[in-house]
């Protein structure tokens, strides 16, 4: 079981401090699928990044199948880490452009010595993977700017899938898609979940996505110990930092409309 | 099997790189590049393509105009002006590279211990730069200078004083670019792959860091131009028979009051065509760079 409990975490921002997550418990088991929905910057992907131990939070504690995690990041050991493989919300900005896309699905096996790239059951691997999530050979070999953004997302889910994890976070997987890749995206997941007992979160903030492919669906602002702030409060947030903005606009003109 | 090793295979070589660049190059750079690689191999050979030895005293041809025998003139105590330019560029050119590689050493040591060791020993190395930032660095330039001449020699105290007081912009740069290629998404997924922290700054950290490093140390090459020649001009930098490019301009402004223009006019000019055709690819570097970095950040 991967268990999340009483996580918080705030950033330092220029106009002070964030609380992106406060206080937030999840527990997702293998096997399950789990949906998070949210609004926009209400803190999912900052909760998505520290149960898969890339990000220290400021509070509260991780456990992975009854191993509590204490230090974040490179200092986790990477077996550990192999456990939580999170996809990232923007493909084209979590896959280094200096590589190809085969090189880029191979990385985490190749970086963390399990295999090297000469390898035989390197290149078998990489067809295997590619098949799976649907991504055809030729697509290999290109850079990422040279494939579409769906097939670059195919791509990290053969990058997370590739070293085995047990659980698997998948962030706004199809925010950027149309529907038919996102459906079948989902597809190829369903399918290696089944066979692999894999623990799938699937964050969204589309509801309607989270209750039809999830058996349970998780309200981020329902996590917090304390309650977290609620749609009308974000709402009126929104309209008064757009207020603040345009008389700052405002105020901007008429001082240069002053006369020296 | 084919396709998975064709996406093992390693990318073109350096050379091949350089020169597809090269061909895209618009013609301003071009001239550019041409211009400075004919003052550098100029200089280079100074010693063999220049005629006449840059220190012989000719009291015979004192002050004469550019002729045949001598293009560029001769200078008040007769040596030919064209052989001390060429020397000029020469050491000139050397010692601001120099120089500037101790400057770029400085900073860039300065920003990847801040950004690495983060916490109170950032605040105090950060404090530190601006304190230095915040100083005129000319005048600091001088003061270094004189402390050091002494014990360091003119060569030795001007790169000191060019290294030691161009370093906080790039130190800044290095530790905002540390932090931010940090936090970049593709960084934390090599992370959650397993990536080790060598592997991180073997792969990710120092292919981000060194475009910027190697931009700043071009664009630092033509400010130690400059600043040689105003410390020699000034009498606080090489020993006044030493061809550099201050020196020379010195010796000219005597002369201009005798009607020898020229001997302030090559030497400049050198000047001139040195800074603005490495700055001028500096800048062309620059702006065709950052799009780049920029696409990876954005797209
Ligand atoms: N690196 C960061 N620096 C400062 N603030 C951040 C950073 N990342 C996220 N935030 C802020 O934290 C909050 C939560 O962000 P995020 O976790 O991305 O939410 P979500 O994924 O639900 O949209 C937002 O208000 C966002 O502006
Ligand atoms: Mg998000």
């Amino acid at each position: 079981m991967l268990r999340a409990e009483r996580i918080s975490k705030s950033y330092r921002a220029s106009g002070g401090h964030v609380v992106a997550v406060d206080g937030a418990s999840l527990q997702l088991e293998r096997g399950q699928r789990l949906g998070l929905v949210g609004p926009s910057g209400s803190g999912k992907s900052t909760l998505a990044q520290v149960m898969a131990m890339l990000l220290a939070p400021d509070d509260g504690s991780l456990t992975v199948d009854g191993d509590r995690i204490d230090v974040w990041g490179v200092h986790c050991r990477c077996e550990l880490r192999h456990r939580v493989q999170l996809v990232f919300q923007s493909p084209r900005m979590a896959v280094d452009p200096r590589l190809r896309v085969g090189e880029a699905i191979l990385e985490p096996l190749v970086a963390s010595r399990l295999l090297a790239a000469r390898d035989a059951e390197c290149a078998v691997l990489l067809h295997d993977w590619a098949t799976r999530v649907g991504l055809t050979y030729d697509l290999l070999e290109r850079f990422p700017h040279e494939v579409s953004e769906g097939q670059l997302q195919r791509a990290c889910l053969a990058r997370a899938l590739i070293v085995a994890p047990r659980y698997l976070i998948c962030d706004e997987l199809s925010s950027m898609l149309d529907v038919s890749t996102q459906a079948a995206l989902l597809e190829a997941i369903a399918a290696i979940q089944a066979e692999q007992e894999l623990g799938v979160l699937l964050i969204t903030h589309d509801r309607v996505l989270a209750d039809t492919w999830c058996g349970e669906v998780a309200d981020i602002r329902e996590l917090a110990a304390r309650s977290g702030e609620g749609e009308a409060d974000a709402t009126q947030r929104h309209a008064s930092a757009r207020a603040a903005a345009l008389s700052a606009l405002v105020r901007g003109r008429q001082r240069r409309a002053m006369p020296p | 099997m084919s396709a998975a090793g064709a996406a093992l295979r390693l990318r073109g070589g350096l050379t091949q790189r350089l020169v597809e660049t090269a061909r895209r190059w618009p013609t301003y750079m071009r001239v550019a590049a041409g211009v400075l690689a004919l003052l550098v191999v100029a200089g280079l050979l100074a010693n063999v393509v220049a005629p006449l030895d840059d220190t012989a005293v000719d009291l015979d041809h004192v002050l004469e105009g550019p002729t045949a025998a001598h293009p560029m003139g001769t200078d008040e105590v007769g040596r030919d002006l064209l052989t001390r330019v060429l020397h000029g560029v020469r050491i000139s050119l050397v010692i601001a590279v120099l120089a500037s590689l101790a400057a770029v050493a400085v900073g860039a040591l300065v920003g990847v211990l801040a950004g690495t060791l983060g916490g109170r020993a950032d605040a105090v190395l950060m404090r530190m730069t601006d304190v230095f930032a915040s100083q005129n660095h000319f005048l600091f330039g001088v003061l270094l200078l004189v402390l050091f001449r002494p014990v360091l020699g003119g060569t030795g105290a001007i790169m000191l004083a060019i290294g030691f007081t161009h370093w906080p912009s790039l130190a800044r740069i290095v530790r905002g670019e540390l932090l931010s290629v940090r936090e970049r998404p593709f960084v934390l997924a090599a992370i959650g792959g397993g990536a080790s922290r060598h592997r991180l700054a073997r792969r990710h950290y120092l292919p981000h860091l060194l475009p910027a490093v190697g931009l700043a140390f071009v664009l630092t090459v033509p400010h130690a131009v400059f600043h040689e020649s105003a410390y020699s001009f000034l009498g606080l930098g090489l020993e006044p028979h030493q061809a550099s490019l201050g020196n020379i301009l010195a010796d000219g402004q005597r002369s201009l009051l005798a009607g020898g223009w020229w001997i302030a006019l090559f030497p400049g000019l050198a000047l001139l065509a040195i800074a603005m055709t490495i700055g001028t690819i500096a800048e062309y570097w620059r702006e065709h760079l950052h799009p780049r970095w920029r696409s990876e950040l954005e797209l």
